[in-house]
């Protein structure tokens, strides 16, 4: 009798495949994020908002119920998804284009109110689906197809530090920075998911899981180099790690 | 119900909460903030929620987000607010989510004046967001009809799942009528409503590839996309047909004939009494609905016999017009009495107008 020790979590339609690039980690969170709801058993009261970008690609593949937000406002449609259906374990998902550039105001506000949902933000430092442009927290040193020299900043000012800016508010409850390079980390983060949804549950309020990632395709490196790159140096300017958990 | 005196932007808050709306979100902008201010007090007493947006286009995000879950939802604003809100109406069209906004018009362009104005009546026709969407457009001419479209915004909006815009000005907003407002929806009825969504609704669903809740302002697949725009194209169509409201006063003699919405159409009607006492036979076809327009009640109008039509309008250039001019064909002239920048349209300018037609000295 074969015992099954792995099976992909229910919460991906069994038919279809992700269809992001090669050494992504998009699908590693996605993964993650359809273990917890699984393991969690909440898929009947869990819906994600959507981000534009990459972010979006999942909506065709994800079994949980879905909206897609305009570019940056996610933060902004959680807002009124969760004060208008509190019973519903509602998270957004969003990259750093989306929700520290354009949805910066929509981010802020949210989490100054302590709306009790859950921000799953994709940080890789760069614009994926339009072609690899200047993010907000695109480092210096690292070429974009709108900087073509890097980051400079006297020009582009210096990469943002959403976790840290946010800590500078009064109400978010759970404020957390891990990565997807390393299976240690890869459990990191599938923790720090559920402990985000388990705060919400308990109503306790705003929490931000950012998870800094890679994006091979558009930093022109191949899936094994661009986490090296990822280590060596978004690691550096985005050390991981708690940066607030009230409890 | 008794009637009640009240100011327009507050009874227009209070009948929708009696339509069943739990749900507002909104910014301040004059001259409509006694809507949101409303809001504030009223819904928290019916176990409804208000929200006020970091900023207009976050309001319309959030009234986006809260109607997917099945809430009747509302947003308001006025004009340079209204064009921030685009956006999400937009989408609200694309993802056939079923809201309700009004927009309590004021001078423009730009940050205008903050004066009651009609510059916004191509936004809300043609072109309220990107995409060629349509919406139902009602346009008040009183706080009472301002009620009363209030209420049948909510209805058309689920009938449909569209978004359904109330054209309304600074006066309606301001002013203060005797109205009778609507009996307050039964709190079951409100449920039933809501749960009357929970198929398409975005609250989470059993564990079912086909049938979760899917809310979709766009489409991967040209088909698709394709698809959707015809089924909204053969909805517009069919408005035409069941949805156009249309006051016509005094029309059936008449030689010459006003027409206006809203607030300039509550002028016209009162300079057509005036007009009628002088022996000018005047009339009036006020449009209720905007989108469908009434082309109806300009084709059924004996032009051997009118000898012009007057465009009564609160926007220089006229905008209303060039709708009217459409449907005319130039079987009669088509002459303009306007005003625009936020003053409020004089009543001795349109009888003065009409009188020129007429041929006749004021």
């Amino acid at each position: 009798m074969a015992e099954c020790l792995y099976s992909r979590t229910k919460t991906i339609q069994e038919d279809k495949v992700s269809g992001f690039c090669p050494g992504c980690m998009h699908s590693t969170v996605m993964k993650l994020i359809g273990e917890v709801i699984d393991e969690m058993g909440i898929i009947d009261r869990t819906a994600a908002v959507l981000g534009i970008g990459c972010c979006g690609l999942q909506m065709d593949y994800m079994a949980y119920d879905n909206i897609t937000s305009p570019h940056g406002r996610a933060c902004a449609v959680a807002t009124g998804m969760k004060r208008a259906n509190p019973d519903t374990l509602y998270f957004t998902y969003q990259g750093d284009g989306d929700l520290a550039s354009i949805g910066l105001a929509e981010t802020v506000s949210a989490a100054n109110r302590g709306e009790n949902f859950t921000v799953i933000f994709i940080n890789n430092g760069i614009y994926g689906m339009t072609g690899g442009q200047l993010a907000p927290t695109t480092l210096f040193g690292m070429k974009a197809s709108t900087a073509p020299k890097g980051r400079i900043a006297e020009e582009h000012g210096y990469p943002m530090h959403v976790c840290e800016t946010l800590n500078q508010l009064t109400a978010p409850q759970y404020l957390v920075r891990t990565s997807c390079n390393t299976p240690q980390n890869v459990m990191k983060t599938k923790q720090a998911i559920r402990k985000a949804f388990e705060y919400q549950l308990a109503g306790k309020g705003f929490s931000l899981v950012e998870i800094v990632t890679s994006c091979p395709t558009n930093w022109g490196l191949d899936s094994l180099k661009a986490l090296d790159f990822l280590e060596e140096n978004m690691l550096k300017e985005y050390p991981l790690g708690v940066v607030r958990d009230k409890g | 119900m008794a009637r009640t005196f009240m100011k327009g932007s507050e009874a227009v808050a209070e009948a929708a909460v009696r339509a069943g709306c739990r749900f507002f979100a909104g910014y301040p902008i004059t001259p409509q903030n006694e809507v949101p201010e409303y809001f504030s007090r009223r819904l928290p007493e019916v176990g409804g929620v208000f929200v006020q947006g970091e900023s207009e286009v976050a309001s319309i995000n959030m009234v986006y987000g809260a109607a997917s879950t099945g809430v009747r939802s509302m947003t308001s604003s006025s004009s340079p607010g209204i064009a921030l809100k685009s956006e999400g109406i937009s989408y609200c069209a694309a993802a056939r989510i079923p809201i309700v906004y009004t927009n309590f018009a004021r001078g423009g362009p730009g940050v205008g004046s903050i004066q009651p104005a009609q510059m916004d009546y191509f936004e809300a026709t043609k072109a309220a967001g990107n995409g060629g969407f349509q919406m139902i457009v009602l346009a008040p001419s009183t706080v009472q009809e301002a009620v009363d479209l209030t209420v049948k915004a909510f209805e058309l909006a689920d009938r449909d799942r569209n978004p359904v815009h109330i054209l309304a000005d600074g006066v309606i907003a301001t002013m203060m009528e005797p109205v009778e407002l609507p009996d307050m929806m039964p709190e079951e009825k409100v449920k039933e409503i809501r749960e009357s969504k929970r198929k398409w609704a975005c609250v989470g669903h059993e564990l079912d590839y086909k049938n979760r809740a899917w809310i979709e302002p766009g489409h991967w697949l040209t088909s698709k996309q394709q698809e959707c725009n015809e089924e909204a194209a053969a909805m517009y169509e069919e408005w035409k047909k069941k949805d156009v409201m249309v006051e016509e006063y005094m029309v059936s003699d008449a030689d010459i004939v006003l027409t206006a919405y809203g607030i300039s159409g509550r002028i016209a009607k009162s300079a057509v009494e005036l007009l009628r006492k002088k022996g000018i036979k005047a009339g009036l076809i006020r449009p209720i609905t905007l989108n469908p327009f009434p082309v109806e009640a300009f084709e059924k109008l004996d032009y051997s016999k009118v000898k012009a039509i007057l465009d009564v309008e609160m926007s220089i250039p006229a905008q209303y017009a060039t709708d009217v001019e459409a449907v005319v064909r130039r079987r009669c002239p088509v002459e303009k009495c306007l005003c625009s920048g936020g003053n409020i349209m004089s009543r001795e300018a349109v009888i003065d107008a009409v009188m020129k037609i007429a041929g006749q000295e004021a």
